[in-house]
Order: C-alpha cells, then structure tokens, then sequence
C-alpha cells in the first residue's frame, strides 16, 4: 500500500513539472508536438529510472557510510552527467531504433533538473531502495504525462487567437498554471 | 571578447539580456522559491554567490582547461559553491534552508550559471566576468523580487513577513499554490514582451 501511495503521488501528486517546477525548460521546449514530446517523455523515464538505483546506491553505499554526505551534490551531478553518456553508447549499440527514437533528447537530459532534482529528494525522503525504483519510474511517468498533455493543448493553441504578447513562453506558463490547478484535485486521492 | 563598456556590461543582465524575462533561463527556481519574499531573495544571494565565485574561478583558469572537458569542468567548479552555498545555509539560516528544500542544491543545474560559464566567462577576463556575473545575477534578482513580492501580497497579505493588506482582504490562496507561480510568470512574460515590442518601435 505504501508503494502505492509512493507511486501515484509521484505520478499525480506531486508531478515533477506541475508541483516541483523541475524539467521546466524541456517542459517548454520539447512540447510543440505530441509526437517529440511522447519521445522525450520516454528518455526523461528512462534515464530517471537508471539514476533512482544509481544514486541510491552511491548515496547508501559510499556517502553515508563514510559521512561523506557533504559531496553529495558534487558527486550526483558528476554521476548523472557520465550516466547519460553512457546510456547513450549502450541504446547506440544494443538498440538502434531506440536511439533513432531517443537520440537527440538524451544528451538534453544532462541539463535537465529534474534528474538532479530526482536523486536530491529520494535522498531528502530516505527511501528504501524499492521506493527510489518506484518513486524513480512514477517520476519519469509523471513528467511524460504532463509533457504530453502539454503538446496535445498547444497544438490545438495554435489555431487559437492568443494575445501577440503571450504567444510561446507566455501562454504555455499560462496553460501549466491551470493544469497544475487541475493536477491540485489529485490531492485528495491520497488522504 | 566583449568589448562592451563597463557600465553597459552590468546594465545588459538588468534588462536586454534579463536571464528570466528575455533568455527564459533559471525558471524552475524562479517558479519554486518564489512563494515568499525572503525565500526569493535567498535564492538570489545564493545563486549570485554561485555565480560570481565560479565565473571568476572559470576566466582565470580558462587557458588550463582543454576544450573536450570544459563543460565537465565547470560543472566542478560550480558544485564546489554550491555545496559551500548550501552548508552555510544550513549552518546559520536553518528555517530558510529548510523552506527552500531541495531546491539549493539544485543551483548546480540553474542553467543561468553554466550559460554565462560557456558563453562569457571562458572567453573574457575576470574583471569583465566579474561585472558581467553581477549584471546577470541583478537581473535574477529583479526577476525573483517581483514575481514573489506579487505572490506573497495577493497570497498571503504580507510583505517579508510584516501584514500590509487592511483587514478587508481575502488572500487568494492560488498564488501560493503552484498554479499561482505558473499563472504569474506567464502574465509577466507577456508584459515584459509587450514593453519590448513598445520601446522598439519608437
């Protein structure tokens, strides 16, 4: 049950976009169409998933039993940036199709907070290692989620007659606003 | 090189090259922290602390890093401060540090510091950086000021802490709630655009 509970409000609750503010740039710039934003949202879980068991690993097996927690950031930051490039090589050679679907949005992801923002606050929570996996693949499944929500509104904005002002940036700030209200009626699942 | 004046290197991070309004970098912090003034403000000395020790630690090695590894490099440079940033936080503003939560170490991907590392500090001397730094850091600054000044006042009435709304006012409680950052970021990016587009045309 408490799994449960880890996994919706990872998806739902509190969406990694819409509650945590993390991933906002690919948030933006990837979501123009549902097809670019499902890929990204496809290689955000991926590599979230890889990184939960990685930086939990790290985090319990090298950090804490050596008090050495005040590296914490230098090291999840180093950790993360090498990860992608692995992943990387590894799609390239086990899975050309994959890659041809992921390619250019993996190296993105090293910039990408939210991955960061990912192994901070397992850490912060103290989860076990089956939560991080879960709380790792709910993430990546809510950030894919609101990113495809977000491509299929603006493809249709752009049929609509938006402000010259608010147009791109503006209006799309405006669109997660209201989703992340719609997002907040989640709250209730879990009490 | 930039061969910008002294005065014009600052000007530019306040409103031309505003990292928020005109760049749209750093918004996950700048939507995060930015419920509460004090909290805002926080996050502005810390990213400014960030930025202003890395771009000075990055333009006097920048001949001793290879191109290949620069990125990694600075990476390094700029979690080193971070972490400084972060355990004095901890150690002598523990409820502000507490407030922002995870998002102090997550200064390290503010993709306003690593931006001005690849794009200014790796191709000019420190004291240009350094103005530089403060220019950009201002910016945010302004940037995270209104948007949480906003937010603290139609969200809760009070201004740092101190109630300024008479007793008349209802907060709006959206404004605290995550919508509230999105909805406002959006509508201040639209006027920032509309004053731009004013200004030029005369």
């Amino acid at each position: 049950m408490e799994l449960v509970a880890i996994f919706i409000s990872a998806v739902l609750v509190q969406n990694f976009v819409l509650f945590y503010f993390l991933g906002i740039c690919p948030f933006l710039g990837v979501s123009k169409k549902i097809d670019s934003a499902f890929s990204m949202g496809l290689a955000v879980t991926f590599v979230m998933s890889i990184t939960a068991v990685v930086s939990w690993l790290i985090n319990n097996l090298i950090l804490i039993p050596y008090s050495l927690e005040y590296l914490q950031i230098v090291s999840f930051i180093l950790v993360i940036a090498s990860l992608v490039q692995l992943v990387e090589m590894f799609i390239r050679k086990i899975s050309p199709p994959l890659y041809q679907a992921l390619g250019i949005y993996l190296p993105l992801i090293t910039t990408n907070c939210a991955i960061m923002g990912l192994a901070l606050i397992a850490s912060l929570n103290e989860y076990g290692f089956v939560e991080t996996v879960i709380f790792g693949f709910g993430s990546g499944l809510g950030f894919t989620l609101a990113i495809i929500l977000m491509a299929g509104i603006r493809e249709q904005l752009d049929l609509a007659d938006v402000p010259e002002p608010l147009k791109g940036a503006g209006i799309a700030l405006i669109v997660a606003g209201i989703m992340a209200l719609a997002f907040n009626g989640f709250i209730g699942m879990l009490t | 090189m930039s061969t910008k004046s002294i005065g014009a290197e600052y000007l530019k991070g306040l409103w031309d090259e505003n990292p928020v309004f005109r760049q749209l970098l750093g918004m996950c912090p700048t939507l995060a922290v930015t419920g509460t003034v004090i909290t805002g403000l926080a996050m502005g000395l810390a990213t400014t602390f960030v930025l202003i020790f890395s771009s000075l630690v990055v333009s006097s090695i920048k001949k001793l890093i290879p191109a290949q590894v620069r990125i990694a490099s600075y990476i390094v440079v700029i979690a080193s401060f971070v972490t400084i940033a972060d355990q004095f936080l901890k150690a002598y503003f523990y409820p502000i540090s507490k407030a922002m939560g995870p998002y102090v170490p997550l200064i390290v991907v503010n993709c306003i510091i690593l931006g001005r590392q690849e794009a200014f500090a790796s191709k000019n001397s420190a004291g240009r950086s350094l103005i530089d730094a403060l220019g950009m850091s201002s910016g945010f600054i302004l940037a995270l000021l209104v948007l949480s000044t906003i937010r603290e006042i139609l969200g809760a009435g009070t201004f740092l802490g101190y109630q300024i709304m008479g007793a008349w006012f209802k907060p709006w409680t959206i404004m605290i709630l995550p919508a509230g950052a999105f909805l406002t970021l959006g509508v201040l990016l639209g006027i920032a655009l509309a004053i731009e587009r004013k200004t030029m045309r005369n």
